[in-house]
């Protein structure tokens, strides 16, 4: 597919600036989120090529504005309802109760 | 980091989205908060590379190492026991007097996990993905290196499958130094390309 995440060769795309140092994650929440993925993907959720492709197709100003675990947060959201495993609003809704109780 | 967009601080939103999903998901009985838990001390804490450090050092120091290296990086690796996710089909390309090799998936963010660890932002952000293959001294300039004019710059992008390690060029001066001190000077980014490794002056 020749989407927004086909980057090679593109221009104007800003300075890499890296940093001197950086941790493995900057948050708590990339941790889990990292750490998701296999449990879901062992349990045959979906496969490799599946989840990349669930993040190629995010809408390209999405994709460029969002950090790299956005994309995968993207990606369990978009398979775990396209295979049946949530339903389209079940998340939401589940937040929505999760906010009551804090 | 100077990007106009921050990509450190995310909106608290996405915060408690994760964690209501990994709260559903673990009512629905599909994953586990402790093996998250296990994954997470795993990659944050046990995979790093220091384990790509001590490939590149055996190679330095047993040319045979070496040769079966470059010849099926995989098998090669995988006799020091870092084998796994990410890792399952390496490619090593060596530096030498005239070529210097870099490595980047353009299309994500493929990468050797059990060699490397987990990439850093930059690796697996827009500016170096688009950048390196069209202008890979100029992304060397951004790191702070540069190669002589001389030298072949070959940059390789990873597929689906293949996943690269550079093997660097050993530093003068270390004639008889054991692996684990000649790991010492491996740096990650000597790994990736964007650098090179420490000279024996930064370590002594």
């Amino acid at each position: 597919m020749n989407g927004v995440h086909d980057l090679g060769g593109m221009h104007g795309l800003g300075p890499i600036a890296p940093p001197a140092q950086e941790p493995v994650f900057a948050h708590e929440w990339e941790r889990r989120a990292f750490a998701m993925f296999v449990p879901l993907f062992g349990a045959g959720c979906f496969n490799v090529d599946e989840f990349r492709h669930a993040i190629e197709r995010m809408t390209p100003t999405h994709y460029l504005e969002g950090s790299y675990y956005e994309h995968w947060l993207h990606a369990f959201e978009t398979l775990l309802v396209e295979k049946g495993y949530m339903g389209p609003n079940e998340l939401d809704d589940y937040i929505a109760k999760f906010k009551e109780k804090m | 980091m100077s990007h106009d967009h921050d990509h450190t601080a995310p909106p608290a939103d996405i915060e408690l989205r994760v964690k209501a999903l990994e709260s559903l998901l673990t009512e629905k009985g599909l994953i586990d908060p402790s093996a998250l838990d296990e994954l997470v001390d795993t990659y944050e804490n046990r995979i790093g590379p220091r384990n790509g450090a001590l490939v590149v050092a055996k190679a330095w120091a047993d040319p045979e190492y070496k040769k079966r290296l470059l010849e099926d990086g995989t098998a090669a690796i995988a006799e020091l026991g870092y084998s796994g996710v990410q890792g399952e089909d390496m490619v090593v390309v060596e530096n030498t007097p005239t070529i210097h090799n870099m490595t980047v998936c353009t299309l994500c963010s493929c990468y050797p996990w059990p060699t490397l660890g987990l990439p850093p932002v930059w690796y697996k952000s827009a500016p170096y993905r688009s950048k390196v293959v069209i202008d890979p001294r100029g992304v060397l300039a951004e790191f702070g290196v540069s190669v002589p004019d001389s030298k072949e710059v070959r940059v390789w992008d990873s597929s689906a499958e293949l996943r690269y390690l550079v093997l660097p060029e050993r530093p003068a001066g270390t004639e008889g130094w054991s692996e684990e001190k000649l790991a010492d000077l491996v740096t990650r980014d000597s790994m990736i390309g964007t650098g090179f490794p420490k000279s024996p002056s930064e370590i002594q």
